[in-house]
Formats: structure tokens, C-alpha cells, sequence
């Protein structure tokens, strides 16, 4: 009995230490933002700010003119990745797992090799493409490249097809077409799956740093991480005006984290598992 | 009648096709804009000289650009921080998230708390997680603070080349391994009870049951993690290009592939010598891929 309640306390510490490792370095950060910066730079380890002020915040939105455009332009990016994302990915599993058309088999095997090949190894090509394009500098230069993923669309595709299939009988019985069953039937019952895939989308695309850095290069059009980069540059020893910063760029991921956590655990295990 | 009958088939697999092409339109256009086209260019591309400046041309230089590699001391460089960083943070990382995986698995209250909390860092962006460890690393920083409180020897964390890249070890093991604990936990929560149970009738005690029942198990989750780490450290570039400012410094100590890659690209305009770099770099995923696939002698449970 006894060594039971040393295992249990022995397990408890181990979490709660983890939790207070994961959490310190956001809580102090948290800090600094609410910090003048003549507290920051005289030392000393205060968390709970001695001399409170939203300055550093302020300072920002009324100083930094870029700061509201950036943003903009990672809200408007990771938006229509999202909805381009859920759309497409769903379409093209749900042909994979449910239409017979030639090829289907083909065009699953390479989903399946692209899954294989890192982001990386076609980044300069993705560049001289969109160059020849003019899209550089443009939103549709970020958002058109990823507007499918195929991690999701192999994901769709399993999903679809552990979908029962009366359901699209009675709706062929009804009358309603493919693209009416697959709008009006498969898809609305299909929002865990699509749930899983938004918070993914969302956050890769919101915290996306190098194809950004890539495409963009005039200061008006960057995202907020090339914005933060920028930000650190200019502001190099400003830390409390570069964590009020940081700040504001977390909030969004973590809004969507709170809310759709249950999903993207889901969405985690379902991936991994899959793939292990 | 037949013929009929055959007209019917063909016009139903017709439509099929029809409707199957257009369902597949998006993802086979920008699959193979941004994806198929992407690979064929980059094989293609690491064996020319490209020009970038003005009008975009080409001029064929054949084993050229990767015999240039050889000779070129900071391509090494990369490749061995880049190693040595895949080398300590992959290991360290698949063993805590096993661990942490481990005790959260055990009867615990409060197990869902934990895990969210945990999860934190991984739905952070590399950018602000780069910016607050900096913050934390600068020379009077929270963590140097802690170490003189503790009376241990203080760093340089960001200007120093000897622990430069430590730093960003320890910043990404601390942001990854929790992506990798909620894998584990999946896997562990799949494990039948009844062998447990059955074990337990043997009279195995509990590290026999682990070694015999639990490690096994998690072989092909492990396999799974551990390429997956090795595919991500390999390819390490944000916290790197933030913690330099693109530089790779101090001394080229935090210098990555990826890294170096996008100086030959964007600040040297030598895209052809990049894109070889890059082969370079898939050729060596694939590689230790294959190699690990060796190693954990695979066994699948499909």
C-alpha cells in the first residue's frame, strides 16, 4: 500500500515539474511584456511585474504602422489555406475512397509518395515558379501552393472510406448526384474529420516562417512571423516590446488550440497512428 | 443487346471518370504546379548554372555544382552541426516523450489537464518560441539568473559558438517532445489490457511486464517517432535563421543545410549550387530512412 503512494507522488512530482518547465518560459515572457523596460534591464526575477504597464503593447499598435498589416495578411493567408485546404483535401479523398474512375489507384500512390517528400526539397523550384508567375509578393503566392495538403487528403480518404455507405444509396435513391450527396450528406457529417484538419491547417499556416520568407520580401506583405523577425532586428535589446509582440501573435493559435483542443489530439493520434 | 448493355457500362464508367477527374481537379493542378513539377525542376535544375538577376537564365554545368560541394568548408560545417544537432536532440526527445507518455498513462488524475498543458508549445510558433528563448538565453537572461542563483557556471548563450547551438537544442526538445508523448500515449492506450492481465497471472512483476509487453508494442510507434524526428531535425532552419538573423553565427555555429541552402538561394543568387545542395539533403533523409528502417527491422501491424 505504501509503495503505492510513493509511485503516485513520485508520478505527480514528474508531471507537475514538466508542467512548470513548459509553462515558465511563456509566463516570463508574459511578464516582460508588461514590464517598463528600465525593469528589465536592472535584473532580478519578478514575474508578477513591479510596475505594471500596457505601454509596451501601445507602443506597438501606435508606433509600429506595419504591425496591424501583418496581421492582416497572416489572417487573410492562413484563412484561405484553411478553407481551400478543407475543401479540396475532402474532395479529392472522398474521390480516392468512392469513385471508381481510371487512375484512382495511381493517384493514390502518389498522395501517398508526396507524403514522403519534405517541404524543403521543393522550395527553390516552388520560388522560381511562383517568380515566372509574378506572384511573388502577392497573397495568392502563399495561399495557392498550399492550398492542399497531402497528409489531409490521405486522411479524407481514410475517413471516407470507413463511411457507411447507405447513406449515399439512399441519397442515389433520392436522386441527388455526386456532388450533391458529396456537399449536402458526406461532408456535414464528416466535421471531425474536418474539425482535425482546420486547427492543423490554421496553426501551420499562421506559424508558418520559411515559404513566407521566401515569397515575401517587401515589408507591406509579410505575415506576422517575418513581421516578428523584422520586429526583433530593429528593436534588438527592446525585449518588452518584443515579447508585447509575441504575444499578440500567440493569442489567435492559442484561442484556436482552447477550442478545438479535443480535435487535435484526435487529429494527432489519428495521423501518427495511421502512419505507425 | 450486348452492345447495348456495353454502351450503358461505358457511359456509367464515363461518367464515373468525369466525376472522379473533377473531384480530383484542384488537388491534381496545384499537386502538380507546386509539387510534381517542384521535384522535376530541382532534379533537373542542381546540374545548371542559374542566373536570377534580370531575365532568369540557365546554362547546363553537369556533376559541376555537386563536385563544388566537396570544397566547400561550410557545407561541412552545416552537415556537421546539422548531424550533431539531429544526433543529441532525437534521442533525448523520443525517450521524454516516451516517459512523459509513460506516466501519464499510469492512473492519474487530472491526465487531460496535463496533457493540453504539456501540448503548449507545440501550437507556438517557432518565431515567438525563438524570440522568448532568446529572451531567456541573453547574458543577464531568466536562465543565466537561475544558474548563478544555483551557483553553476554561466553562458553566453546566444554570442558564444561553443553553446549557440545547445541553446537551440534544448529550445526544441523542450517544443517537440510533447507532439511526440501524445503519439506515444495513443499507442500505449491501444495495448490490450488482457495481456497485462495475463502476465500478471504468470506472475511477471512490473518491469517484466515492460520489457516484455510494453516495449515491444511501441516498436513500430517508435520507429514512426524516430523518423519523423530525424526528418524534422534535419531539416531545422526558423530557429536558427531567427536566433542569427540569417547569418548562421556566431562563427557559424548554429549553421544548418536548410539554412545554408536559402544563403546559396537568396542572398548568393546561386540557385543551381542550392538546388544541389538540396538533392544533397533529400539524398540523406532517404538515406537514414532506410537505414533506420533496417535498424527497427520494421514489423508492421496493419
Amino acid at each position: 500500500m505504501k509503495s503505492i503512494h510513493w509511485s503516485t507522488a513520485f508520478l505527480y512530482t514528474v508531471l507537475i515539474v514538466y508542467a512548470v518547465i513548459t509553462f515558465l518560459p511563456f509566463a516570463w515572457a508574459l511578464s516582460a511584456s508588461f514590464k517598463p523596460l528600465s525593469e528589465i534591464a536592472e535584473g532580478g526575477i519578478h514575474f508578477i511585474p513591479q510596475h505594471f504597464t500596457l505601454a509596451n503593447y501601445r507602443q506597438i499598435f501606435t508606433q509600429e504602422p506595419l504591425f496591424g498589416r501583418w496581421f492582416l495578411n497572416s489572417a487573410i493567408a492562413a484563412i484561405f489555406i484553411t478553407l481551400f485546404n478543407l475543401l479540396f483535401n475532402s474532395m479529392a479523398g472522398y474521390a480516392l475512397a468512392r469513385i471508381r474512375f481510371p487512375g484512382n489507384q495511381f493517384w493514390f500512390f502518389l498522395i501517398l509518395a508526396a507524403l514522403m517528400v519534405p517541404g524543403q526539397i521543393t522550395l527553390l523550384p516552388k520560388f522560381l515558379i511562383l517568380k515566372s508567375f509574378g506572384w511573388l509578393n502577392t497573397y495568392q503566392g502563399l495561399i495557392v501552393p498550399g492550398a492542399i495538403n497531402a497528409t489531409f487528403i490521405f486522411m479524407m480518404r481514410q475517413f471516407f472510406i470507413n463511411f457507411p455507405r447507405e447513406l449515399e444509396e439512399a441519397a442515389a435513391l433520392d436522386g441527388l448526384g455526386r456532388f450533391e450527396t458529396f456537399f449536402q450528406i458526406v461532408l456535414p457529417l464528416a466535421k471531425p474529420a474536418l474539425a482535425a484538419q482546420t486547427i492543423f491547417v490554421f496553426m501551420g499556416a499562421w506559424n508558418e516562417f520559411l515559404m513566407p520568407l521566401v515569397v515575401m520580401s517587401d515589408p507591406e506583405m509579410f505575415t506576422l512571423p517575418l513581421g516578428l523577425n523584422a520586429f526583433k532586428g530593429e528593436y534588438i535589446s527592446y525585449w518588452n516590446y518584443i515579447m508585447a509582440a509575441s504575444m499578440i501573435f500567440t493569442l489567435p493559435a492559442l484561442a484556436i488550440y482552447a477550442f478545438f483542443n479535443r480535435y487535435f489530439i484526435q487529429g494527432i493520434t489519428f495521423t501518427g497512428g495511421k502512419s505507425g | 443487346m450486348k452492345s447495348k448493355l456495353e454502351k450503358i457500362w461505358r457511359t456509367q464508367a464515363g461518367r464515373e471518370a468525369v466525376k472522379g477527374y473533377s473531384f480530383m481537379a484542384p488537388t491534381i493542378l496545384i499537386a502538380g504546379i507546386f509539387l510534381f513539377l517542384p521535384i522535376i525542376y530541382a532534379v533537373t535544375l542542381a546540374f545548371y548554372k542559374v542566373e536570377l538577376l534580370g531575365e532568369v537564365s540557365y546554362q547546363f554545368v553537369g556533376f559541376k555544382n555537386f563536385v563544388r560541394m566537396v570544397n566547400d568548408d561550410r557545407v561541412w560545417k552545416a552537415l556537421k552541426n546539422t548531424a550533431e544537432y539531429v544526433a543529441i536532440v532525437v534521442p533525448i526527445q523520443t525517450l521524454l516523450a516516451l516517459c512523459l507518455a509513460l506516466v501519464l498513462n499510469a492512473q492519474i488524475r487530472g491526465r487531460s489537464w496535463f496533457r493540453v498543458a504539456f501540448f503548449l508549445p507545440t501550437v507556438t510558433s517557432s518565431a515567438v518560441l525563438t524570440l522568448i528563448f532568446m529572451w531567456i538565453y541573453n547574458s543577464n537572461g531568466l536562465l543565466n539568473r537561475i544558474l548563478s542563483f544555483l551557483g553553476l557556471p554561466t553562458y553566453n548563450w546566444l554570442g558564444d559558438p561553443a553553446v549557440a547551438l545547445k541553446g537551440i537544442m534544448i529550445m526544441n526538445i523542450w517544443a517537440t517532445a510533447p507532439l511526440f508523448m501524445v503519439i506515444y500515449l495513443a499507442a500505449l492506450q491501444d495495448i490490450p489490457a488482457s495481456l497485462y492481465e495475463a502476465a500478471t497471472l504468470d506472475g511477471a512483476n512490473r518491469w517484466e511486464k515492460f520489457f516484455y509487453i510494453t516495449l515491444p508494442f511501441l516498436q513500430p510507434v517508435t520507429f514512426f517517432v524516430v523518423v519523423m524526428g530525424v526528418i524534422g531535425t534535419f531539416q531545422l532552419f526558423d530557429q536558427s535563421y531567427i536566433f542569427s538573423a540569417g547569418s548562421g553565427g556566431p562563427n557559424d555555429s548554429t549553421l544548418t543545410i536548410v539554412l545554408l541552402i536559402y544563403q546559396y538561394a537568396f542572398k548568393n543568387l546561386d540557385m543551381g549550387y542550392a538546388l544541389a545542395l538540396t538533392l544533397m539533403l533529400a539524398a540523406i533523409l532517404m538515406i537514414s530512412t532506410l537505414i533506420q528502417r533496417k535498424l527497427f527491422r520494421e514489423e508492421r501491424f496493419d
